[in-house]
């Protein structure tokens, strides 16, 4: 057994590519929005989710994993358990908003070429099931899968935590391992009323252990690895293969290039189970940003670059602000105006608003005296820390 | 130089005319959304043998308009209408067979039925609306697809799938793209033709066509709607069924 390394200084690249992921995620989340184009779920397999999942792996590995060496599988589970409780109850409260919107929405609306969407409200004629079920995260609306995904991880994290500490290859090889029996045995949690979860913890938890296992030593041992000529060559390739095909997407013409027998290769890809085609496309994302962007690139610290990294360092609270903002665009969208304008004013003030909100968090937590990366005085506040996991 | 300048002037004053002339076919569908390369072979036959056409609209509530006028002005009553007009030496019958509340499962189960009834040569299957209301699985929405699409090749006819109408005011609480992608792909691999009514709704939400975001009690939108929808209907039915050729050989 040997002592893993860790990196001692924080990654600004995690909090920088967090924080855009944030942004990525809010402009998908609007519904109709043009200006949503410009995010790389267009462009290839994976998308923003990806780098959530594996940058908050990372993170939580890099403070969490700090906090058992020094004081303990038992404390370090508990603030981990705590964290999840956090998200637990901003997954509620934003369950709540999200019902006042589409309530509203849906009941002042009427137009008889709609009358068979309308029936999206038919959970809400049992009250009583549907409540409950929401709050065991069995119900589920679109676009809230993602907290209880964090929340489940998150509850599984302390014992996988404590094996990468001791055996990091074990504990990886572990996680490959439940990713493929569940690839295999189809596993995921049920969902109400019908079917399983949209993101399948058994699935992406390969992605977090992953971003957990890069950043207790696992990195440096890629190092080689993601530094050289070839992998370079090989991940470019796939992302001009991946980009090739998604156009096919948007143009059916296009499609007949696509010789069948590929087309049953790759199709489906499976967003529920982390399609392999979707974690490669990720990690070739990665092979090329960390090649073009070095830790120590002076643009991290630069004032354009503030605002992202700012919004990562904050992720749990602008990732739910961002959710309701982009229940709010949606609003603002029915019952203002559709065109494309208000699509770029609500996309940039939303995203002006996250920024806001991330540098007020900041602004408070220096105030009391916790500055991001900083090592907290007393009580070991991981989650508050700007380690924010 | 001048010259050059009455060209501009020219081309612009055509073109608000050409403008003018349009906006009768505000419903315009681009090419690209159109255009597939899968053929409808037994519709073919049936033309060019029979003289005939029959269609199935198997579907469910978007398939369908309420009122007394919903039913003729709903798009199988219009598509009947359309593809009369066009194929004026054919006898062309569009029979609905539209349930509400059904996923792509019980449809698919049914399929049988509806071609020992109706014996259509062609079924166009309006589906996925209710299973992304439900958020079905979506492995056991692609076999649906394939068990429908299947049972009815099997019964001797084509099959043109359509995916779900676009709604800009319920989107934010139903995740259609999974859903439509899906459709897509299945689509894809069974050559089938997919009417891509999701993007060309949204198409004509994006360039004004139609303020799908408006509230309106009467069918004046909805059947508007419903109309281009119809029209859509037919040119990728004359497309893939070759038929503008046989109609020009006649």
């Amino acid at each position: 057994m040997h002592a893993p390394v860790i990196a001692t200084e924080r990654d600004l690249r995690l909090d920088l590519f967090r924080g855009i992921a944030l942004w990525l995620i809010f402009l998908d989340h609007i519904p109709s929005n043009l200006v949503a184009w410009i995010t790389i779920r267009n462009y290839g397999f994976s998308d923003a989710t990806e780098i959530f999942v594996f940058v908050s792996g990372y993170t939580a590995a890099f403070v969490y994993g700090r906090e058992m060496r020094e004081r303990g599988f038992l404390i370090a589970g508990a603030h981990i358990a705590r964290r999840a409780w956090q998200i637990y109850v901003a997954h509620v409260f934003l369950f709540a908003i999200y019902l006042a919107e589409i309530t509203y929405v849906v009941s002042s609306f009427e137009n008889p070429l709609y009358v068979e969407e309308m029936n999206i409200l038919d959970f809400l004629k049992q009250p009583d099931v549907t409540i409950i079920q929401a709050l065991l995260l069995k119900f589920k609306p679109a676009n809230m899968d993602v907290l209880p995904l964090y929340i489940i991880l998150l509850l599984l994290f302390p014992p996988i935590l404590w094996l990468l500490l001791r055996q990091s290859t074990l504990a990886l090889g572990a996680s490959v391992l439940l990713y493929v029996l569940t690839w295999h045995f189809n596993w995921n949690l049920p969902s109400y009323p019908t079917g399983t979860w949209f993101f399948n913890p058994f699935a992406w938890q390969l992605l977090f252990v992953f971003g957990a296992w890069c950043a207790l030593g696992g990195a440096q041992r890629l190092a080689d690895v993601l530094h050289s000529q070839v992998m370079l060559g090989v991940a470019l390739a796939y992302l001009v293969f991946a980009f090739l095909i998604s156009l096919t997407w948007y143009l059916p013409a296009a499609s007949q290039f696509v010789p069948s027998w590929l087309e049953q290769v790759i199709y489906p890809i499976d967003k529920v189970n982390l399609d392999v085609l979707r974690f490669a496309h990720f990690l070739a994302l990665a092979v090329v940003t960390v090649h073009f962007v070095p830790s120590t690139w002076p643009g991290l610290k630069s004032r354009w670059l503030w605002a992202p990294i700012v919004c990562g360092q904050h992720s749990l609270e602008i990732f739910c602000l961002g959710v309701f903002l982009s229940f709010a665009a949606h609003f603002a969208m029915t019952e203002i105006s559709g065109a494309f304008w208000m699509q770029v004013l609500a996309s940039g003030v939303g995203i002006l608003i996250m920024i806001a909100a991330a540098g007020l968090l900041r602004w408070y937590k220096r105030a009391e005296g916790r500055a991001p990366g900083a090592r907290p005085k007393k009580t070991p506040d991981a989650d508050l820390a700007g380690g924010e996991a | 130089m001048r010259t050059l300048a009455g060209f501009v002037v020219l081309g612009l004053l055509s073109s608000l005319m050409m403008a003018a002339a349009e906006e009768q076919q505000i419903c315009e569908i681009p090419g690209y959304l159109l255009s597939g390369h899968s053929e409808l072979k037994r519709v073919a036959a049936a033309v060019k043998r029979g003289h005939s056409l029959t269609i199935a609209v198997v579907g469910t509530g978007s398939s369908a308009l309420a009122g007394p006028h919903g039913p003729s002005s709903a798009y199988p009553a219009r598509l009947e209408a359309v593809l009369k007009e066009r194929l004026p030496t054919v006898t062309v019958r569009v029979i609905p067979v539209v349930r509400q509340r059904q996923t792509a499962d019980e449809m698919a189960k049914g399929m049988p039925k509806v071609l020992a009834d109706e014996k259509p040569d062609v079924v166009i299957w309006q589906t996925g609306t209710f299973d992304a209301i439900r958020r079905v699985e979506p492995d056991d929405f692609r076999a649906a697809l394939d068990e429908g699409i299947d049972a009815v090749e099997q019964g001797g006819a084509d099959v043109v799938l359509m995916n779900m109408q676009y709604s800009p005011r319920t989107e934010i609480m139903v995740a259609l793209d999974p859903y439509a992608d899906t459709m897509r792909v299945v689509a894809q691999q069974h050559e089938v033709p997919l009417f891509d009514r999701l993007s060309i709704m949204r198409h004509w939400s994006d360039t004004g066509a139609f303020d799908l975001y408006a509230s309106s009690k009467d069918n004046v939108l909805a059947a508007r709607v419903h109309d281009c929808i119809a029209h859509g209907i037919a040119d990728v039915i004359m497309d893939a069924g070759r038929l503008n050729e046989q109609k020009a050989g006649q």
